[in-house]
């Protein structure tokens, strides 16, 4: 699964003498011991738990005993039928949240971080007060925002505005960006910020010589060479995004259609006492998440990313 | 404040001569105008939280400054109403007992990872990161059945063993690039000298990685302190609630006017000692959130 979606750390090929296969014998079996706690955990955790919901997302919703199994019902249920409306609500509010924050993020994050970029003294200052939103609890950093967004709060009061922020749906929609992406558009910034301080300086000198302007510089050298960080960092938020729960949950808990796919499956299965219809739907969202991961990994393949930098 | 050691590129000399000075000054200018708007961006909310928890009554009084500084707030939200001293207590167990067991568990993993070679790596770390990528909510029915059934609702494993789910993958992502740049040559001399990879692996390399291990516990720490959703649906009483649980259910004396005072009190007691760790380690957390992300 995924094994090109995200890419790891360096992995370097061992320099030094060749080595005869019992050493490459005794260091596969030590690392055969060394990963069977991390498997085990997993399987139980993670496998088990996904094939369970699996299981459970193709029976009916008694919750304990007498479930019965009804084949892909509670899908056609969810794409079609009685849970159709809030299905394709959640959805497309997901959806529409993930790439409005993700964009915004990217934007505010990069610039952020071509700012850190430069030199200055007290970087370390900025930067310490760059992971602050990150390291906020999200359910405090919601409480706080709500508390931003009331009528009488903060933001109505600088911008002059009379705005009843949770009361509506479009409102309530930019209240979750905002919030998400004041918190999470410093993380893009750090992300961003390491691709852009592996680029050596001489390839910048080099470029002017050349007669670059700043720009050229910008979209014909920063672009393409921090393109790799820049995907890691939206692929990293996209997936977040599209199974956020804690933000919207407290801001506005769904109220005028600002229910997202987790929000959602969260209130079916473990609130309305639905394990099997929540299933399905937390498991839709769980493929959903996976097709996006890997449509994202296979356009930024196709560089798409370096050809709109080009624009 | 951590003195910064990162290379720095000289500023760039202008054409001509003449506007030198002018144009120094147009970009130190422009770089300042950035630099604020990054500390007022990352830092204003913070501010206003903190301002918020200082007022007697923040819902009237909405003033930049704390005109009259009380701590009012900070004394209702240990209360008997809100008793949030049990939700740190919980909140530390779980987060504390959480980072113990993924690191413990992460650290044998990565070395495999970062320095051996055997030949279903890529599918090892590609199952691993894949499973960054796991909505908890998709994990969450069978797992609040089986904890149910086991009668485990409103005690703590549950919540720590749910957190492993994601914070063993985050540690051993961290951990495998951080053990990924540590210098080879140590423990090859150590296997010239005649120690098995054990050896090695327990001699060597464990002093040497123990900066990194430090660092991916500080990051795994606050992912599991911030966790809410698992929490949430794990706890149902004060027993064994954390602070995130807790301060979303924070209640006031009316239902239609949350006590936002108390609420952003003990959102600044529990950011504060994260904000603590973040200001002392910064070049750490910085280091281990992003070189895995980078060098592809």
């Amino acid at each position: 699964m995924a094994t090109e979606t995200v890419r790891p750390g360096r992995v370097r090929r061992r320099p030094g003498p060749v080595q005869t296969s019992e050493g490459q014998r005794a260091e596969a079996r030590l690392a055969f011991y060394l990963l069977i706690p991390t498997g085990i955990v997993l399987a139980v955790i993670i496998a088990y738990p996904v094939i369970r919901a699996i299981w459970l997302s193709l029976n009916s919703d008694a919750r304990f005993g007498t479930s019965e199994f009804v084949g892909l019902d509670n899908y056609i249920r969810a794409f079609t039928g009685t849970g159709a409306e809030a299905f394709w609500s959640a959805f497309v509010f997901t959806t529409q949240l993930t790439i409005v924050t993700v964009v915004l993020e990217l934007v505010i994050g990069f610039a952020m971080a071509l700012i850190m970029n430069k030199a200055f003294t007290g970087r370390g200052l900025v930067r310490a007060a760059v992971l602050v939103p990150w390291a906020i609890p999200t359910a405090v950093a919601a409480k706080l925002w709500e508390w931003n967004f009331t009528p009488d709060g903060i933001v109505n009061q600088v911008f002059r505005t009379d705005i009843l922020w949770t009361a509506s749906h479009w409102s309530s929609f930019w209240a979750i960006v905002v919030a998400d992406v004041w918190k999470t558009a410093p993380f893009i910034a750090l992300l961003v910020l390491a691709g852009l301080q592996i680029i050596p300086s001489e390839v910048y000198e080099a470029a002017k010589v050349d007669g670059a302007t700043a720009l050229q510089s910008f979209r014909r050298i920063t672009l393409p060479l921090v393109k790799s960080a820049v995907v890691v960092a939206v692929l990293f938020r996209m997936l977040d995004v599209l199974r956020i729960f804690d933000l919207p949950f407290i801001l506005t808990n769904g109220a005028n259609q600002t229910e997202t796919l987790s929000t959602l499956s969260y209130k079916e299965s473990i609130q309305q006492l639905h394990p099997g219809y929540g299933s399905a739907l937390s498991t839709i969202t769980f493929v959903y998440i996976i097709l996006a991961a890997f449509l994202v990994n296979s356009l930024a393949r196709a560089d798409v990313v370096k050809a709109q930098g080009g624009r | 404040m951590a003195v910064d050691t990162a290379p720095t590129r000289p500023v760039e000399a202008p054409a001509r001569p003449a506007s030198r000075f002018t144009g120094f000054l147009r970009e130190r200018g422009l770089l300042l105008l950035g630099i604020a708007f990054i500390i007022v961006y990352c830092l204003a909310p913070f501010y206003w939280m903190i301002v918020s928890s200082l007022k007697a009554n923040p819902l009237l009084d909405q003033s930049l400054f704390p005109t009259s500084p009380t701590m009012t707030n900070y004394k209702e939200v240990f209360s008997s109403d809100n008793n949030f001293q049990y939700a740190l207590r919980n909140s530390v167990i779980i987060a504390g007992t959480t980072t113990i067991l993924a690191l413990f568990i992460g650290v044998f993993s990565a070395y495999a990872l970062a320095r051996l070679q055997f030949r279903a790596k890529k599918v090892v770390l590609g199952a691993v990161l894949a499973t960054a990528m796991f909505p908890l909510i998709a994990l969450l029915t069978p797992l609040f059945q089986l904890f149910s059934r086991l009668g485990w609702i409103d005690t703590y494993p549950p919540m720590i063993i749910s957190n492993i789910s994601f914070t063993l993958p985050l540690a051993i992502y961290v951990l495998t690039s951080f053990f990924s740049e540590m210098p080879w040559e140590l423990e090859m001399a150590a296997k010239v000298d005649g120690a098995t990879p054990g050896q090695a692996f327990r001699k060597v390399i464990v002093p040497l990685a123990a900066p990194g291990v430090f660092t991916a516990a500080i990051i795994v720490f606050i992912a599991a302190w911030n966790e809410f959703l698992i929490a949430f649906t794990m706890t149902q009483t004060l027993a064994a609630e954390p602070v995130t649980v807790a301060i979303a259910k924070f209640t006031g004396a009316s239902e239609f006017e949350q006590p936002f005072g108390t609420i952003m009190a003990a959102g600044v007691l529990v950011t504060i000692p994260l904000v603590i760790v973040v200001l002392i380690f910064q070049r750490r957390i910085v280091s281990g959130l992003t070189a895995g992300g980078v060098k592809g």
